[in-house]
Order: C-alpha cells, then sequence, then structure tokens
C-alpha cells in the first residue's frame, strides 16, 4: 500500500493542521506577520514533527504506555533545541524574527497531537511521512496566512514590493486582529472550494485512503476518526486540545 | 386595538413599529449633525457621507443576494453608513471611507448572522478598523483649511480651549462630532419619539463627569468638565452609539450598569491612556460586555426567588 504518498496527501489537504484540524494556532497567528516568517516557523516545525515522528515510532516497543507523554516531550523538546542552535548558528536573522516561538514549538499541538495519535501506533516509514506531509500542511498553510498578511499590511511579498506605489498599507494586517481576518477567510475559501467539490462528487474524504466511512468492518491502522485502534489502546478521536 | 390582542400564548402585547420606522427615525435624527457638519466642513463632508453610505448598501444588497434574502429595505445599512461617515474625519481619501463600510456590513454584521446578531456595534467596529488600518489619514482633522489639534488634544496637552466654539461645533473633528447643540437636538427628537430613553446616556454621562472631575486633575472646575463633555465623540457616541439596540443590554438595571463602564471605560482611555479620545474602543469594549451583564442583572420572574427557584406556598 501506498502510504507515503497517502501521509503526504493527508498533511498537505485532507488533514491540514491549520485549516481542517485548526492545530497549533499560537505560532499560526503570532509569527505570520510575514510570508518569510510563515515559512520559517513552518519548516522549523517540520523538521521537528518528521524526526520525532520517527523516533517516537522506533521507540514505540519500548516506551511504556504510562509515561508515554513525557517521553514524547522529551524527544521532541531534544530535536526542538537541536533545531534552535542550528538556526542560531546558520540563520540568526530567522531564529529573531521568530523569538521566543522556537523554544514554543514543544509545546505545539500539532507535533504531540501526531505522535500521539499516529506514530505511537504506526510503522516509522509511514510515521516519518506523516511528520513531514504534516509539517508541510503547516507550512503551506502559515506561508499562505503570512503572504496575504504581508501583502495587505506593508504591500510586499517576502519582501518584494508588487502593490503600486499608491497603495497605503492596511495596517491592521501587521498586527493581532489582522491574522485572525486572514485566517477565517481561508479557512472559509478552503471549505467553499472543498463543498463544491463535494458537490461535484469529487469528494476529497474519500480520496486516497479509501475509506468508505465503515469504521466496524475497516482495518486502516492510525485512521484519526476511529475511536481505538485493533490492538486495543484506546485513543482521543478528537484533535488534541492546544498545549498552551 | 382590538386586533393588536390575540388569544394565543405570550407575548399578548403586541407592537405595530417595525425595524425600517426606528432606523428612519434614527435617520431623522441625525439629520442636524449631518447638516451642520456639511455646512462646517464644505462639499467634501457630502462626498464622504454619499459614498460611505453607497458602500454600506451596496454591500448589504450584494450579501443579500448571495444569501437569497434581502434586508436592505429594513433601512439600518443606511443608519451604519450615515453613523459611520459621521464618525470619519472629513480629509479621509473615498477608498478608505468605502472600505470601512465594507467592512463594517459584511464582517461584522453580516458574517455573524445580519442584524439582531452583530455583537458590536458595526459602526464603531469598522471606525476602529480604520483607527488601527491608517492611524494618520483617520487623525487628519482640518476645520476651515486649518489643520490643528481637536480640542480634547489641546485640552489634554494642558492648553485653553473655547467652550462655547465647542458647543456650537466650529472645531476640528469628525464630520458629525463637533457641534453638541446639533447632536442633542437629534437626541430630543429621538427621545421624544420615544425610540431611546435617558438611561444609558444619561448614566454614561453623569459616570464620566464624576470620573473625569476626580481623575482629571482640574477637580470639579465647570469649564474642564464643560470641555470634556462636549469635545470628541462623547455626545455622538452616549446618544446614537451606546443605545444600539442589537448591542446594548435589554435589562433596565443592566443598562444602568452599561452606561456606568462604559463612562469608566471612557474616562480611563481618555485620561489616563494615550490619545486624547477614547469613546469608540470604550463602547465597543462595553458591547462585548453585555451579555454578561444581561446575565448578571436578569430580572427574578414572578413566582420565583431571587437565584431562580420556585416559591415556596
Amino acid at each position: 500500500m501506498n502510504n507515503a504518498g497517502e501521509r503526504l496527501y493527508n498533511g498537505l489537504v485532507k488533514e491540514n493542521p491549520t485549516f481542517v484540524l485548526m492545530l497549533g494556532m499560537c505560532p499560526t497567528l503570532a509569527v505570520t506577520t510575514s510570508a518569510m516568517n510563515g515559512l520559517g516557523m513552518g519548516l522549523t516545525t517540520m523538521v521537528v514533527l518528521a524526526l520525532s515522528n520517527l523516533i517516537i515510532s522506533l521507540l514505540r516497543g519500548i516506551i511504556p504506555n504510562r509515561v508515554r507523554i513525557p517521553a514524547f516531550i522529551v524527544i521532541i523538546a531534544s530535536f526542538v533545541t537541536a533545531v534552535q542552535l542550528l538556526l542560531q548558528a546558520y540563520i540568526p536573522a530567522l531564529n529573531k524574527s521568530l523569538g521566543v516561538y522556537i523554544p514554543l514549538i514543544v509545546v505545539n499541538c500539532i507535533i504531540l497531537g501526531r505522535a500521539e495519535s499516529y506514530a505511537y501506533s504506526n510503522p516509522a516509514i509511514p510515521s516519518l511521512f506523516d511528520g513531514i506531509g504534516m509539517g508541510l500542511g503547516f507550512t503551506f498553510a502559515l506561508t499562505c496566512i503570512g503572504a496575504v498578511r504581508e501583502l495587505l499590511g506593508a504591500g510586499e511579498v517576502f519582501g518584494f514590493a508588487l502593490m503600486p506605489d499608491s497603495f497605503v498599507p492596511i495596517r491592521i494586517f501587521g498586527q493581532a486582529p489582522g491574522a485572525f481576518f486572514v485566517l477565517a477567510a481561508l479557512v472559509a475559501l478552503q471549505n467553499y472550494v472543498k463543498d463544491g467539490r463535494k458537490k461535484a462528487g469529487k469528494s476529497y474524504e474519500k480520496i486516497g485512503s479509501g475509506c468508505s466511512e465503515d469504521c466496524m468492518n475497516c482495518s486502516e491502522k492510525g485512521c484519526t476518526k476511529r475511536f481505538y485502534d485493533g490492538d486495543g489502546t484506546s485513543k482521543a478521536a478528537g484533535p488534541e486540545k492546544e498545549e498552551r | 386595538m382590538s386586533e393588536l390582542f390575540k388569544v394565543s400564548s405570550n407575548p399578548h402585547i403586541r407592537s405595530k413599529v417595525a425595524t425600517n420606522g426606528l432606523m428612519a427615525a434614527v435617520i431623522i435624527a441625525l439629520m442636524p449633525a449631518t447638516g451642520f457638519g456639511i455646512y462646517n466642513f464644505g462639499p467634501r463632508a457630502l462626498a464622504v457621507i454619499a459614498v460611505t453610505i453607497a458602500s454600506t448598501i451596496l454591500t448589504e444588497y450584494f450579501f443579500g443576494l448571495y444569501k437569497g434574502k434581502l434586508t436592505v429595505t429594513d433601512l439600518s445599512a443606511v443608519v451604519t453608513g450615515l453613523l459611520l461617515a459621521l464618525n470619519l474625519p472629513v480629509t479621509i481619501p473615498l477608498w478608505m471611507a468605502a472600505l470601512g463600510g465594507v467592512f463594517a456590513i459584511l464582517v461584522v454584521k453580516m458574517l455573524f448572522g445580519g442584524l439582531g446578531q452583530n455583537f458590536m456595534n458595526p459602526a464603531l467596529a469598522a471606525r476602529c478598523f480604520m483607527l488601527i488600518s491608517f492611524p494618520t489619514a483617520m487623525t487628519a482633522f482640518e476645520c476651515d483649511a486649518y489643520t490643528g489639534a481637536t480640542p480634547l488634544a489641546a485640552l489634554k496637552a494642558g492648553e485653553a480651549v473655547n467652550v462655547l466654539d465647542m458647543v456650537i461645533g466650529r472645531t476640528p473633528g469628525t464630520i458629525g462630532e463637533t457641534s453638541v447643540i446639533a447632536i442633542l437636538a437629534g437626541a430630543c427628537i429621538l427621545i421624544l419619539l420615544g425610540v431611546i430613553d435617558i438611561r444609558i446616556p444619561g448614566s454614561y454621562i453623569v459616570t464620566f463627569v464624576l470620573f473625569a472631575g476626580i481623575f482629571g486633575g482640574h477637580g470639579f472646575h465647570p469649564a474642564y468638565l464643560a470641555a470634556q463633555l462636549s469635545g470628541g465623540g462623547l455626545m455622538l457616541g452616549a446618544f446614537f452609539m451606546a443605545t444600539d439596540y442589537v448591542t446594548r443590554p435589554i435589562t433596565i438595571k443592566g443598562q444602568y450598569v452599561y452606561g456606568i463602564v462604559l463612562g469608566l471605560l471612557t474616562g480611563i482611555f481618555r485620561i489616563f491612556g494615550p490619545g486624547a479620545e477614547g469613546v469608540s474602543y470604550a463602547i465597543i469594549l462595553g458591547n462585548l460586555l453585555v451579555p454578561l451583564i444581561e446575565k448578571c442583572t436578569r430580572p427574578t420572574a414572578f413566582g420565583y426567588q431571587k437565584g431562580g427557584r420556585r416559591l415556596e406556598k
């Protein structure tokens, strides 16, 4: 089964962490003042997400069930520290503009959520691609939000002036309220597109995973729609709560 | 008379007052302030008002077309547009005024479910949106081609102000806020027609006067208090924005509480805040507190004790 491709598709479109699962709202709203910040935050998160998913998946036979959350946090925190040191060494400007939100990746609920709901009960390679897919979805969403906010709030995208000189920047988009407006508008837009597809019979839900919405007779592991997996370890059906 | 009583479950008393009647009354009551604004600031004020109203009406119309439910005839979009225009400086670029109108109707009102569902006064929310977005254009006040500080800013800087000019309205400021006389004339119309009552504006203004007297640093000096009262958007806000049916509390006790909260917030913003004006922020913050105020001041129903328990026989 082509799990890697399906995982990537799942993270980018079907269960996009920002636009569909609504996870990790704190960095989404706080750092997306420009497209570059969004891209940097997304890629940093992706690296941590993919590597921690991989390690957690490899260690899933060793970690005792009762202390799995502290174990996840230790693994995630180690990667975040390593990534932050790398950023400080090689891209100090990005590190400065993201500031406190880099260490806060530790408590980013996407990472803990994917560890808990996918990596802990699935093999290593699909978990790695699940992390990459989710990370790319997060990066894509943050870059979109950042680009729209930068365009309206400063007339630029990635630092290139796109608007005519007569354009007066709408400053509110550079500030916190603007993040909410842009996020809401983009979520509404993608729901509108998806609804249109659903009506045309091209449902996103059923592409890739072959889901027939018959969970009783389905054996697909790691399906986030299910309440528990076949091996009896119960898990939450809904998305994890925001950690911060 | 007889056809107003129906044998049915409550409510038993019905009124024939409709939304568009109330809105028409508000529009008529705003006419003195609008007229004075156009007289004071010249024909460009008329252009700003026309553009803002056109943008609110068109937004409401097109959203109604999209939703299949036209609500533009209830005149509420006209009131929102007019109130927004009266809260803008005359020098505002026309496209900004139009954008403000779109924001007021589309984001603040229609996306939350239309008239009656908006949690904030649309005109004031749009004004605050524009104040944050275009800080320079929104505070470029001029009067008789003379650009200068508003009387409130001058007052805050400790300069002397001419209270008589402020009451008549020959001062820099937004289009509709400068003339206290014109606003009070409109407010009298509304009160006489029974559209609003004095509870919210009264408690708002009294609280603000007490606050300014105690914390303003000038004591209860009549000239200072008069200048604080007639400067800025206090009168326009107290009589036309705070009394908005949708965003004020419906309980009578709650309306007094709401007025007091607005007075305190305005006082805090004006005296301790960085800017000279704070009426719009005070009112939209007050709007957000309305559900809480209503919950706390809910009257006890007949036959029940306080707290909702049924009385014993």
